[in-house]
């Protein structure tokens, strides 16, 4: 499969008054051509922060400290804003959890969709008839250009969200939680929309904090825990073979409406970032290292690393070593 | 099992604002009918979840149950007083007995008040406990949903907190006084995936100790399953659909209820099969569709559907739907 963007080394750290908070620590994955892959973790756990790195819009006081984001044989991270402008929105584009974040509330949605036709080189006339047929696409009537966004409900915006991120047909959409404010029924449409996206062509990288979301559409699953990348893998892999015991606990502290079993909590909190624990993240939280008293001055002392423990499976565990 | 809580023909109407000339030229005054003529009963030690989407009216039924907003129209019987004209002084007496978990627990705290004695507050107010005693028993709260050393996290302030430990602060406040009833207003949405399910535990350990009923309000299905005994399922301002939890789960008999279901996302069933396709969004509850207010967006509705207003009838133990064409499988 033909790579769409790789991502190496990823590190971004937020200097805030408070401290240096490590917020996305030596992150690397791809994402193939008509992949989708999604991002899942708790709060803070840098899911959304490595969405915003791939367009370079890590807002301040981050900052990309370490790595690359390869798309196209090119380094984004390296390009001057200029460049990096023609290719946000037009081969890779963003849809947010509110909406509202790319509208703007004083002007029509119609006017706002050929703005960005127009802006990258279309006729004005063109470019409403092609408003039109976006609005279409994503299952909204073509009158709903002459209206506000305050007119329209949370999943009509987000459907205008996504048709503007459509206009170009790009090669990535970035989602962050794009349904997490949306109803299930709307949200089930929505998600519905994203796949014919990619039906088209488009790679999808989601970001959510609800693994069940992840769950049906996805190809792949990355799995984050403060700040790291701890499991990687195609979907059957992540949701019934999973190996790293974060991604085991994550799994069953979720209720589900279709099983049987009960629900547990992951025991303690996630780590304050700016002094996260040494080793492996998670070990002050995972059960394993817990009981198995052979781990102690491994998990707690060793960094872990991403490795591939069969085909397209990576874990960052050290029960997982080589041996 | 003896009932608790019992809700009859209530409607709570809120008028619509209007402009100074709307008021003028005597344009008629309208209404979003928020709850639109609904009845149901709870017995003790139950948890009966109350679900739909936002807008639906489950927010308010759970308000105006403990008289936070008063009704339009209806009774209200708690333990069988009909607290729906009670005064002040008595509605104080029974609102120990009634408490509330608020959906949000950065709003529902204030931030100047030390979490500690927010918790003892209740018991003040009520003149249950002086001073030393209410922070004794704050104190034993505290231990009691997790948030220990208790001694000091009584002097912590909302924002030293983490929103699961928030929600744990909010669920304390309502327990000192241990009360009969509870109204959980999505107590778990606000909070992380991974966290629910310590806070679901919780509430559980609460039920069993006291012997909890509780109205849980939720949007999310899953939550409700886990928690539930009985499910109840509302669609602009009328309960649709109530029965036992697996009943309604596994034999949905509204075409909403059945759409709710196939819309949740799972991990157990990742193939998706589209039994029902809804069309459109949610009407306005100021203008209500006539008839059965799903009609617009159901697949089998007719003209029967269109005209009349189909009741609950019981189609299974316990089970009741208001549908004229009711889902068989």
């Amino acid at each position: 499969m033909k790579t769409i963007i790789d991502v190496k080394n990823l590190s971004i750290y937020y200097y805030t008054l408070a401290g240096i908070v490590r917020a996305v620590e030596n992150v690397s994955f791809s994402i193939g051509e008509k992949e989708w892959v999604s991002f899942v973790g708790e709060s803070g756990s840098g899911k959304s922060t490595v969405a915003y790195a791939i367009l370079n819009l890590v807002p301040s006081p981050g900052k990309i400290v370490n790595g690359k984001v390869v798309f196209n044989g090119k380094n984004l991270l390296e390009l001057d804003e200029e460049e990096m402008r023609q290719i946000r929105g037009k081969e890779i584009s963003m849809v947010f959890q509110d909406p509202m974040t790319s509208l703007d509330p004083l002007r029509k949605v119609g006017d706002q969709i050929a703005e960005v036709l127009i802006e990258h080189g279309a006729e004005k006339e063109e470019a409403f008839e092609r408003a039109k047929e976006l609005l279409r696409m994503v299952n909204l009537p073509e009158d709903r250009i002459n209206y506000y966004p305050h007119q329209l409900s949370g999943g009509q915006r987000q459907r205008v969200a996504i048709a503007m991120a459509m206009a170009f047909h790009p090669k990535l959409l970035i989602a962050d939680e794009p349904t997490t404010a949306l109803d299930v029924i709307v949200q089930d449409s929505i998600m519905d929309l994203i796949a014919t996206l990619k039906s088209k062509g488009t790679s999808i990288f989601f970001v959510t904090h609800d693994i069940s979301l992840a769950a049906e559409r996805s190809d792949k699953i990355a799995v984050m825990y403060a700040g790291k990348l701890v499991e990687f893998g195609k979907v059957e892999q992540i949701l019934d073979n999973p190996l790293h015991p974060y991604t085991k606990a994550l799994l069953e502290s979720v209720p589900d409406v279709w099983s049987e079993r009960k629900v547990s909590a992951i025991p303690g909190y996630p780590p304050d970032l700016r002094n996260p624990p040494k080793g492996c993240r998670f070990h002050p939280r995972c059960t394993i290292f817990k009981i198995k008293k052979e781990l102690h001055g491994i998990c707690n002392e060793l960094e872990t690393e991403l490795i591939e423990v069969e085909k397209d499976h990576f874990v960052a565990c050290h029960l997982y070593r080589r041996r | 099992m003896s009932e608790l809580l019992r809700v009859e023909h209530l409607k709570k109407y809120f008028p619509v604002k209007r402009s100074i000339l709307e008021v003028l030229t005597k344009k008629e005054e309208k209404f979003v009918r928020a709850v639109d003529d609904i009845s149901f009963s709870i017995e003790r030690g139950e948890t009966l979840a109350l679900i739909g989407e936002s807008g639906c009216g489950k927010t308010t039924t759970g308000r105006v149950i403990l008289r936070l907003i008063e009704p339009t129209e209806g009774k209200i019987i708690f333990d069988g007083i009909d607290i729906t004209k009670l005064g002040k002084e008595q509605l104080r007496e029974i609102r120990k007995r009634m408490q509330m978990v608020f959906q949000d627990p950065y709003a529902s705290l204030s931030p100047r008040m030390k979490i500690g004695d927010a918790i003892a507050h209740p018991l003040l107010i009520h003149g249950l406990a002086d001073k030393e005693e209410a922070k004794e028993l704050a104190l034993q709260m505290l231990k009691r949903v997790g948030l220990t050393p208790e001694d000091e996290f009584y002097n912590r302030y909302p924002h030293h907190l983490s929103g699961g430990q928030r929600q744990r602060v909010v669920i304390a406040r309502a327990m000192i006084l241990k009360p009969d009833f509870v109204v959980a207003d999505e107590a778990v949405s606000m909070i992380d995936v991974s966290m629910r399910a310590s806070i679901l535990e919780l509430l559980e350990s609460f039920r069993e100790e006291y012997n909890l009923t509780m109205l849980f309000i939720t949007h999310d299905i899953a939550v409700a399953k886990l928690i539930a005994d009985r499910i109840a399922v509302m669609y602009l301002g009328k309960i649709v659909e109530i029965g036992p939890t697996d009943e309604v789960l596994n034999n949905p008999a509204h075409p909403y209820t059945l759409a709710l279901i196939q819309a949740v996302p799972s991990i157990v069933k990742r193939e998706k099969k589209k039994m029902i396709e809804i069309t459109g969004e949610v009407p306005n509850a100021v203008n209500p569709p006539s008839g059965c207010r799903f009609h617009p967006r159901c697949p089998f509705a007719d003209e029967l559907c269109k005209t009349k207003e189909p009741e609950l009838i019981e189609i299974g133990k316990n089970h009741f739907v208001a549908c004229h064409h009711p889902v068989k499988d």
